[in-house]
């Protein structure tokens, strides 16, 4: 008893310990900036020793879990990948076809009646979510697939909206023809925007993409005579009925029906790409660049194909949004966005077509459902996303690597 | 003619506190090679606490230069404890993943810590004291203030002694080692660890010598500010060639300087746009950036 009891004291002493440490650590820290406040007016201090409190106790608890769940993580780490739970579950799904249909039937029925079951206040939420999961799935080609980070996407999405409110403003075209022409405009804004960039690699990209976007949208915020500066285009037509009239709720349900028809031809187009020519050399060329070329692919158009797909969505979506909002001005393009739509590609799992769809469902109604305290929100978001990273940093669902393996009699089989 | 020189001295202001935010990001790219995207929070955060410690210490009666010293250097530690502590949670368990998460969770702080201070604080534009008095001798000259003038000096005697820390001590040595081979580093017996905590504290610590002097200069902080200074300094790490601690100043002033003159001479409302171009254009016939090193690419 004696033998086995000391060991454990000590351990848990010293465990108290670190977190005592811990726990003063950040009462430091978060002296001045939570005890102290300063009323610029009357020039006082307001002390504010119960936050002192607060901090002291919830740095020690968090930080208990936050060692256990760490350790819990190299264990895991340790562990044969094939074994966790998330694997098994998914290869469960995928393999067997009695769990695999009724699955996807479920998704498919609940999507369908999704407007009738909730009001028109969720149906404009999930509208907004699946229009992530299309910028995601867009921006997936680029940085899962090709393997280029691009932090200026939303430059396209702003091209797309754009370029539908400025056509309905001036020419009255109607959304059915504006939808793929913005798509294809925002294309070609991706080859413009790929041949300078071709040379660069890796965080050098990334800054210059993010340079374009900002630079799209500081023109769309100044010069009025095009754009209308920063109060917007308002008054964008939503998409066509073939002559019903809608009431704002039917046209609501309209454009749900819309997207999801759009998600699911997104989604198909994309595992098809990815599993075509263009695709295996997009992956070839993330894996490595300098062996890609030596295999013979063309650099330059695989690239610059990537990026026009990539932006394709993009169009596609800011098309869309201009529709559904019927208002667009410049703010809704700032870099918040592509960081936004990077987050979702990223924390869902990059490369990974339901990780994308996932991780665009958590990051845009999270904060949706989490208005209940709409303070913390913006708070608990950008805590959960390190969070998720920290535990999960293959992201939410990882993709799935294509492999071949050779079995008795057969030349070649796919295999998860 | 003074126009000119009104709008050069104002560049090479807006350049050093570049330069001073660009040093951390240059180091912090250099030896783990992640864009630290909450590096600009670290510089709000040092303005904020400067600004808190500068009114409670007025309170007290204290005012002058001491108050700008004590402030400044409470600001400086709290920067450099948070650059440490940002460190140790959202990147050292990420540093065996893929190149992509840490970035995720650097933006992830970034919203954290502009979150944490609006709550915490307030959303509204707070005056800053200024804390750097007139020179009496520069009571003559026209062109140049007296904050301009201590923003000037700081900054080149920060950056010189960063350039004499790495290059003559051990330490400095270390994170040169680190910067160049990580592994081997390791193995030769340096604690990699230290030498990453060490960068971030360094690197923050300028930063908040960024903050509290331009705050102080334009005289009103908001928790966004470190957003839009964080961008830019991270553009001009790049137009300097990242990882090189010359090249962050240098792009600092570049950068500085095209806004300054752009504004002046063209239009206000295109600043960003300007910079954005420089870059842009500088990468395409310079891929790595003005003193970056041009390495070829290995299997």
């Amino acid at each position: 008893m004696d033998t086995d009891l000391k060991p454990f004291l000590k351990r848990t002493f010293s465990e108290i310990r670190k977190s005592s440490v811990v726990a003063l650590w950040f009462i430091f820290l978060t002296f001045p900036i939570m005890v102290m406040k300063v009323n610029p007016l009357d020039k006082t201090l307001k002390w504010r020793w119960m936050n002192m409190v607060y901090v002291g106790i919830g740095a020690f608890f968090l930080s208990f879990i936050w060692r256990y769940l760490l350790k819990r993580k190299e264990m895991g780490a340790a562990k044969d990948e094939a074994e966790t739970w998330q694997k098994r579950a998914g290869k469960l799904i995928r393999s067997d076809k009695r769990i695999y249909i009724p699955c996807v039937v479920g998704v498919i029925i609940f999507a369908m009646s999704f407007p009738f079951l909730f009001s028109s206040y969720q149906t404009s939420i999930m509208i907004t979510a699946l229009m992530y999961v299309m910028l995601g799935l867009g921006l997936n080609i680029v940085v899962g697939l090709a393997g280029l980070l691009d932090l200026g996407y939303v430059a396209f999405y702003a091209v797309g909206a754009y370029f539908y409110a400025l056509m309905n403003h001036h020419f009255g075209l109607g959304f059915w023809v504006a939808l793929p022409l913005a798509g294809g405009l925002a294309a070609t804004f991706g080859i413009l925007l790929g041949f300078p960039v071709l040379r660069l690699r890796g965080d050098y990209l990334a800054i210059v993409t993010l340079g374009f976007g900002e630079i799209i949208r500081l023109i769309l915020e100044n010069w009025n005579e095009l754009s209308y500066g920063p109060s917007g285009i308002a008054g964008i037509s939503r998409p066509a009925t073939f002559g019903i009239n809608l009431t704002l709720q039917q046209h609501m349900i309209y454009l749900y029906y819309i997207m999801i028809c759009l998600v699911i031809f997104t989604m198909l187009v994309v595992s098809r790409l990815r599993n075509s020519r263009i695709g295996r050399a997009w992956i070839a060329l993330r894996e490595d660049e300098v062996a890609c070329q030596a295999m013979g692919i063309d650099k330059t158009k695989t690239k610059l194909t990537a990026f026009a797909l990539g932006a394709t969505w993009a169009g596609f979506v800011g098309c869309i949004l201009a529709a559904k909002t019927t208002f667009i001005n410049p703010a809704s393009f700032t870099f918040m966005e592509s960081a936004m739509i990077l987050s979702i590609v990223v924390l869902g799992g990059m490369g990974s077509i339901v990780g994308v769809v996932v991780g665009a469902f958590i990051l845009i109604l999270l904060p949706e459902y989490l208005r209940a305290f709409s303070e913390y929100r913006m708070l608990a978001f950008g805590a959960s996303m390190v969070l998720i990273m920290v535990f999960r940093p293959q992201g939410i669902i990882s993709g799935i690597r294509q492999r071949y393996e050779f079995h008795k009699g057969l030349t070649e089989g796919e295999t998860s | 003619m003074d126009y000119f020189l009104e709008l050069f001295v104002g560049g090479l202001t807006r350049g050093s506190i570049y330069a001073l935010i660009a040093l951390g990001y240059t180091m912090v790219y250099g030896i783990i090679e992640l864009i630290n995207f909450a590096h600009g929070e670290i510089y709000m955060i040092g303005a904020f606490t400067a600004l808190i410690v500068a009114s409670a210490l007025s309170l007290l009666g204290m005012s002058g230069w001491s108050l700008l010293i004590l402030a400044g250097v409470i600001a400086i530690i709290y920067s450099a404890a948070y650059g440490f502590t940002l460190e140790k949670i959202a990147y050292k368990p990420l540093r065996k993943a893929q190149r992509l998460s840490p970035l995720i969770s650097a933006i992830g702080m970034s919203i954290f810590l502009q979150n944490y201070v609006l709550l915490a604080q307030t959303s509204d534009f707070l005056s800053f004291p200024a804390l750097i008095k007139e020179f009496s001798f520069m009571e003559n000259i026209t062109i140049m203030r007296s904050s301009e003038l201590v923003i000037f000096i700081t900054t080149a005697i920060a950056t010189t002694l960063l350039t004499l820390f790495i290059k003559f001590t051990r330490m400095g040595k270390a994170m040169r080692a680190v910067a160049q081979d990580k592994t081997m580093a390791m193995l030769l017996g340096v604690n990699v660890n230290r030498v990453i905590s060490v960068t971030f504290i360094i690197g923050s610590a300028l930063a908040a010598v960024g903050g509290v002097l331009i705050s102080s200069h334009i005289g009103q902080i908001n928790f966004y500010i470190g957003f839009i200074a964080g961008i830019k300094a991270f553009t001009a790490a790049v137009l300097g060639g990242i990882g090189s601690i010359p090249g962050a100043v240098l792009g600092g002033l570049v950068l500085g300087w095209t806004e300054s003159f752009a504004t002046g001479y063209v239009s206000s409302d295109y600043e960003d746009v300007f910079a954005f171009g420089l870059l842009v254009f500088i990468l395409i016939f310079r891929p790595s950036g003005i003193l970056g090193k041009t390495s070829s690419e290995k299997v």
